[in-house]
Formats: structure tokens, sequence, C-alpha cells
């Protein structure tokens, strides 16, 4: 049993991470009344910016350990930056609906990711759909040096690449900010009630923007995570999968706290992959694709159990989903 | 009167929305240490002009000016700079936050709430406020929250403080602890402006008044020299009265009885209480309560909206015959001949539909009465006219959203439709909830008729004054509970506000 969590805790944490990015850069946007629904297309987005990134500098020939992480780093919060700032432009500054604008983001993000992707496919020559930038991948999953050396404990918490403890310590400080500090305050009021923020004189409209800005890059990020360190630097199509809805779902499942993300993200990786460790035999392989479902039907539970919930604290902000104008009579 | 110290003076000032014009070349001065009543109709403009003071509206033309100098307002924060602050009617307060989050809110600099809770402390007592910083607004009272709206305003340092509306929530009591705290201001240098409909109150606060008509600036009086009959007058343009009839009930006989009616809304929480009464026909019974204490429970119990945990609701015919209407709903009850007719609280969400045209709203209540697969448009396109000609109800045309008529208009085209088919019981929720004092009256009107031909009119009120004029008697209901019921002629306001809050401050006339 010891051994078998020895295996299993580190996977579950490599599938959470781009669970647990995504739901804190949910949070952080939902808290300023805007429901992105376009977090798995803004995921897809920084995933891909980041392999293009690295993809170029890879073809430049030397591979530098600083500018390996870097670059793709800095191209991947670029793109999710631009995909923030379109929605923000589209329900903030236009007043667009909210979901009709994250869903078809989503589309767009999806299809962004799978025809760079595809392209660079061709580009590279490779005889299997998928690209590998193993040289850049290495210095993203680089675990900390002495981990090897201290058994059990390394393996379960030491063994990864510095994007994971940036996740963490990104939800720690998000969940810090918005409790304690007068901006969190500022913005859980601007999700609340953009009209009362505004008459106290916050800027509502640039709080919905940075907000929103910063929960896309973050979200995106746990796509760069995917790609550079989970998968190894590998990029095929459509790998990513539904991740970014499980991301959305985590949102509900913590209540909108960051902090309680990272152990719901990891659970939720976990059960994400539990289909591989449960015993099914030969003759039984369908049973198999049921397991598969484990963490859509623990959402499903997840949803039906917080509607019924109706403490007043762990209610979603209250103006999720609205526009907000001023002068409206 | 030569000493005033002009707090804020607007010249010209002009607002407006698409094709309508809010505000008209507004010229008036606020005085420091005054308390100045702003009164006009629904739609004259008032609200427009106190948000272009708060800095929520920019106007599109005109100058403000605050302690003599030009002031340019552009967001809520500019206002705070120079010192005004506004209690809006709709609370703007974030629920989940506590009292003293609130009141910080918008503030610069670090976040220290034991500090902030330090200066609340001292601005309570020294205006006689009670105030708990940490408790969560969604756990508080209405009169509360509008506490919190107050400090939170003097708390950011205004000098100018506008209220909107402060007294159309609270009880006859609150509202006394209200104006004291407002005197004090007052004494303490301030220029506090008060928008409201009441008469009276603003006989009782305002050092002067000062009266918008359709987006422009009438005039202003002192107080003391004037009366509620000038004030209206002026409001309105022309000569009104200001009289509520109460005719005799003719020979009364019980119409609708209610015994022992208990509900309990999703949570479980009781929402009424073993409530019991009698309405007759050719009276009115007015309910008088805090609002939120059974009301709306109770007129929607009797009009098959409500489940109701035990109790009876029999109606009694004409002919003596009895009908138990719980468990039935509101077509049932309609089918079995009952005409029971109800405006309930929400106009454009529960009584009308707010994007469908005048004559279409007509038609919620008859559609099903023709038997041909085809509705019949051209009763319900009359019965629009009719209303429309007979109540003054000033829509552009009867192919009008019913969203785009102005509060009182809506009220007058859903008490139309509810008493166009001769009901013989009447339930009213809040029937002039924000209507100026002219809609006000002829709605009175309107329910009087209905009285004197016989219908039992149960009308929910808030105005106590108001209640106490039209009801033949009046139940008084307090956290779900009859407090009593009593003679709407004996009965007088202060016992009816100690009825509202606790139960032995009761008295049965029955």
């Amino acid at each position: 049993m010891f051994d078998f969590l020895i295996t299993f805790i580190p996977r579950a944490v490599g599938q959470g991470i781009p669970l647990l990015f995504g739901s804190t850069g949910e949070i952080v946007t939902e808290k300023s009344g805007n429901l992105n629904l376009g977090i798995p297309g803004v995921m897809y987005v920084g995933g891909i910016c980041g392999v293009i990134g690295a993809f170029a500098y890879e073809q430049s020939g030397n591979v530098n350990g600083f500018l390996a992480i870097c670059i793709p780093l800095l191209c991947s919060l670029i793109g999710s930056l631009l995909m923030g700032l379109l929605y923000c432009f589209l329900t903030v500054t236009l007043r667009a609906n909210q979901n009709v604008t994250g869903l078809a983001m989503t589309t767009f993000g999806v299809g962004i990711g799978n025809f760079f992707g595809g392209s660079l496919i061709k580009l590279s020559g490779a005889d299997v759909p998928s690209i590998a930038l193993t040289k850049t991948s290495a210095y993203f999953s680089r675990s900390l040096p002495f981990a090897a050396k201290m058994g059990w404990f390394g393996k379960v918490f030491l063994s990864y690449g510095f994007l994971a403890y940036l996740a963490v310590i990104i939800a720690i400080l998000a969940s810090y900010i918005l409790k304690r500090t007068r901006p969190g305050l500022h913005l859980r009021a601007v999700g609340e009630s953009p009209a009362t923020a505004d008459a106290a004189g916050i800027n509502v409209i640039k709080y919905k923007y940075v907000a929103t800005c910063l929960g896309c890059m973050i979200a995106g990020l746990g796509g760069l995570y995917y790609v550079m360190d989970y998968a190894s630097g590998v990029w095929s199509n459509d790998a990513f999968g539904d991740r970014g809805w499980l991301a959305i779902a985590l949102v509900i499942f913590t209540i909108w706290r960051p902090n309680v993300s990272i152990f719901s993200s990891i659970l939720f990786g976990g059960l994400y992959i539990l289909y591989m460790y449960l015993p099914t035999g030969m003759e039984h392989m369908e049973v198999k694709e049921l397991y598969k479902m484990i963490p859509y039907v623990v959402t499903l539970i997840v949803l039906v159990v917080t509607s019924m919930r109706n403490k007043r604290e762990n209610q979603p902000p209250l103006s999720l989903g609205l526009p907000y104008f001023r002068e409206e009579r | 009167m030569t000493d005033k110290n002009v707090a804020v003076s607007v010249k010209n000032l002009s607002k407006s929305f698409g094709n309508v014009k809010a505000n008209k070349n507004v010229n008036m001065e606020i005085y420091k240490g005054e308390i100045l009543a702003l009164l006009g109709e629904n739609g004259s403009g008032k609200t427009t002009l106190m948000n272009m003071l708060s800095g929520l509206y920019y106007p599109d033309s005109g100058q403000i000016f605050i302690d003599g100098k030009e002031a340019s307002i552009q967001s809520p924060r500019d206002a705070y700079t120079y010192g005004i602050g506004m209690v809006h009617q709709h609370f703007k307060l974030v629920d989940v936050l506590t009292a003293a989050e609130n009141i910080t809110l918008g503030e610069e600099g670090k976040l220290n709430i034991k500090k902030a809770t330090a200066k609340i402390k001292e601005i309570c007592d020294k205006y006689g406020f009670e105030v708990d910083p940490q408790k969560k607004i969604f756990n508080m009272s209405v009169s509360e929250k509008q506490t919190v709206e107050i400090v939170k305003v003097l708390y950011r340092g205004a000098d100018i403080l506008i209220l909107d509306e402060p007294t159309a929530v609270l009880t006859p009591q609150e509202t006394e602890k209200l104006f004291v705290v407002l005197k004090n201001m007052k004494a303490d240098g301030k220029a506090v402006i008060i928008i409201t409909h009441k008469l009276n109150e603003v006989e009782e606060i305002s050092d002067r008044v000062a009266v918008l008509r359709a987006g422009e600036y009438i005039g202003d009086m002192i107080t003391a020299e004037t009366n509620a009959q000038e004030m209206t007058n002026m409001m309105v343009g022309h000569q009104v009265t200001l009289n509520i009839e109460r005719p005799e009930p003719k020979e009364p006989k019980p119409r609708i009885i209610v015994e022992g009616l208990t509900v309990k809304d999703i949570d479980g929480i009781t929402k009424l209480e073993d409530v019991s009464f009698i309405a007759r026909s050719g009276e009115i019974l007015g309910i008088a309560g805090i609002s939120g204490c059974g009301q709306k429970e109770l007129l929607e119990s009797i009009a098959g909206l409500q489940h109701v945990e035990s109790g009876s609701v029999k109606y009694v015919n004409d002919d003596g015959s009895v009908e138990e209407l719980i468990g039935m709903n509101p077509q049932d009850i309609a089918e079995k001949g009952v005409a029971l007719s109800f405006v309930p609280e929400d106009r454009l969400g529960m009584g009308l539909v707010g994007n469908m045209d005048i004559a279409d709203n007509m038609m919620l209540r008859s559609f099903r009465n023709n038997g041909s697969l085809f509705t019949d448009k051209k009763t319900p396109h009359d019965l629009a006219e009719t209303i429309v000609d007979k109540l003054e109800v000033s829509t552009p045309s009867i192919e009008t959203p019913v969203r785009q008529l102005s509060g009182g208009n809506v009220q007058k085209v859903l008490v139309g439709r509810e008493i166009s088919n001769a009901p013989s019981v009447l339930m009213t929720a809040y029937a002039v909830r924000g209507l100026d004092i002219n809609s006000s009256y002829t709605i009175y009107d309107l329910i009087n008729e209905q009285k004197k031909k016989g219908t039992a009119v149960i009308f929910v009120g808030e105005d106590l004054d108001v209640l106490l004029q039209i009801s033949d008697r009046i139940l008084v209901l307090c956290d779900g509970q009859v407090s009593g019921i009593v003679e709407g002629k004996k009965a007088d306001k202060n016992t009816i506000g100690l009825m509202m809050t606790r139960l032995e401050g009761g008295m049965t006339n029955e």
C-alpha cells in the first residue's frame, strides 16, 4: 500500500497541477464577476504559445537553461494575456454575453492550439503526429537536486518541476490577497456588487480587466506545465483534453477558495488517473472506460451538493456573469 | 437668514437619457447646517440630480460649485473628495462582507480593520448610532443596513449628506431614531438633503423644501411657513385634494375566512403562524407589519400560490355556500367562480410581463376564456384602451412595452386589469410603493370605488398614516403572527408601531 501511494501521489500531483493553475485563475476571474468559460481555450493557448516559443528556441541551436525556461514562459504568458484582453474587451467594454463569449473563446483557443500544433508537427517533419521538445522540457521538469537522496519524502514532495511549486505558491498568494488585503477586498466587492463598489469609488472596469487578465495568465501556465513538464515536451493535438472544464468544476468544488484548491486539484488529478490503477483483468477492459468517468461523476455529485448547501458565504459572487454599466436605468 | 453658508450650489444643470430630459437647467443652493427636503413626483428628476452630485451620473451641461469653487465630479471618488456622500434608495452594500469592511470599502492604503473599527465606534458615539462592525450585512435588518450606509458616508468624511427615501422601509420608531441622528448632524454643521414622498416627515424634519417638477426646479419654501397642501400643489402643478375618503361599509358580510394559517418557507422557517381573521365584503382590511414578516405569504396563500402547512382559507359565496381555497391553484380558484384579484408587490415580476405591451398584458388574464385555438386579441385591446383612457395612464401607445412606463403608470395598468373583471375579493400589496402623491391618490380612489361596490379589499401597506386613513380595520402582523386587529378609526400610529415590533404590545378588539 505504501509503495502504491509513493508511485500514485506524484502522478496525481502531476495531473493536479494544471487543474490547480486553471482553477486558481478562474477563481480570481470569477471574484471580479466575470464567468470566464473560455478557460479551457486559454489553457490550450497558454500551452501552444509555450510550445511555439520552445520550438523556435530549439531551432536556434544552443540551448541555455535560463532562456529555455524564460522564452516559453514569456510566450505562454503573452498568449494567455491576449486571450484575457480579448475576453475583457468583449464582455467588460462591449458588455457582450459572458457565457457566449467564453464558450466561443474555448472553441477558438482549442482551434488555435490544434492549428499551430499541426503546423509545427508538419514543420518538424516527424513521422508521429506529435512534436517533442525534449531539450527545453528537461529544464522545466528538472526537480530539486537532492530529491533523489531523500527517499520516499523526496519522491512525494520534492520530485516536481518548478512550475508545480509555483502553482502552489500562486494559489496560497491568491487566497491571502483575496482575504487579507485591500485590493482583495475591493475585488470581492466588485464581483458581489459592482454598483456598490463603484459608489465607493473603486474603479470597477480596472479591477475586472486586471483580475480577468491575471486569471487567464495563471490558467495559461496550466497549459504550459502540462506540455513542458507533465508531457515531457511532447505536444500532440487534443492531448490536453477536457482538463480545462475540470478546472472550472473545481472552482465550485472549492467554493471559490484557491487554498482549498491545492488539495482538491490533487484529489481530482488522482481521480483522473485512478482507472489505470484499479485492477480489471484482461477480459473486462470495458470496465476501465467506466472508471474514467469517476472525476465527472464526482463533479456532478459536487454540483448537486453545493447547490443544496445554502450558507450565504459559500455562494458564488452575486453579480457573476452580469455586465455592469454605471448609468443604466 | 443672512448667516447661511452655501455648501453646494448648482447652476443650469441638465441631464438627458436618450430622448428623456431628466433634468433641465436646474439652479439650486444647499446650505450648511440645514436639512433640505427635495420633493417631486416620480420621474421628476430628484434622484438624477442627486446622482450627479454623488458622481454616478455626469451632467450634460451646467456647473456645480462646492464651497464657492467650481467642481467637476466625474466619479463617486471625486464626490467623496468634495465631501459629498449619498445613501441610495437601494442600499449599496456588499452582503457577504462585514459592516466594517463595507464602511472602509474604496479607501486607499493598507487594510487595517482594527483601526477602522475604532474610527467607526467614534462616529457612532458622536451621532448616536448603533452598529456592530463585525456583523455581516446579510444578517442585518433593514434599519441596521441603513445605519451602516450612513456611517459609511460619514466615515469617508462627508459634509454634504444625501439620503434618497431613507424612511421608506423603516418603522415609525426607527424613523424617529434616524431623525434624531439627522438633527445631530445638522447641529454639527453638515448639509443634509433628504428625498421623501412622505409630507408629514418633511414637515417634521426639514428646514427648507425644494421642489422639482418634470426635471425643472420649481422653487423652494421655508418648511415652517408652508403646509402639505401647498407643497403638493407645487409638486403636481395644480390643485389636488389630499383626503382619503373612508365610506361606511355597506352591510358587511364575511367573504374570506382564514383560520389557523401556518406557512413555512423552503428552508423550513415559519413565515406565518396560526393566523386567523375574517375579511368582509364592502370593507377594507388593512394589513400592517414590518416588511417581510408574512404579508407576502398571507396574500399568496389566499391566491393559491403558496404551499400551506396547515389551516384553512374559506371563501363565502353570496348565497352563503362556502369554498375551501387551500389546495387549489389560481386556475382552479377562477374556475370555481371565485373572482379573486391580486395586485402583487412585485409588479413587473408577478403582475405584468415587462416586455409585453399593455394589450397583451390584459390578455394574460383572459386568454383562456375563448375556446378556439386562436387567441382573441380584440377584447384585451379594447380593455387596454379603456384603462389607459379612464385611469389616465400616460403612455405613448397601447403597443408600448409596460417596462418602459413609469412606476405609477405600471401600477395603474395592473390595478386596472385586476379590477376589470369585477372582483369580489381584491388583494393589494404595497399598492403605492414608489408612487408619487398624485398617482397614489388615484390608486386609493380606485380601491375605495371597489369597496363601495361590495368587494372585500385586503390592503397591505407600509405607510401607517395611509393605512389608518383608508382601512376599516387593521390587522397587525409581527413576525408571522397576528399581533392584533384594531379599528381603523380608533387606532393611532404609535400603538400600531409597537404592535408591529412585539406581540405583547398588541390588544385585540375582536
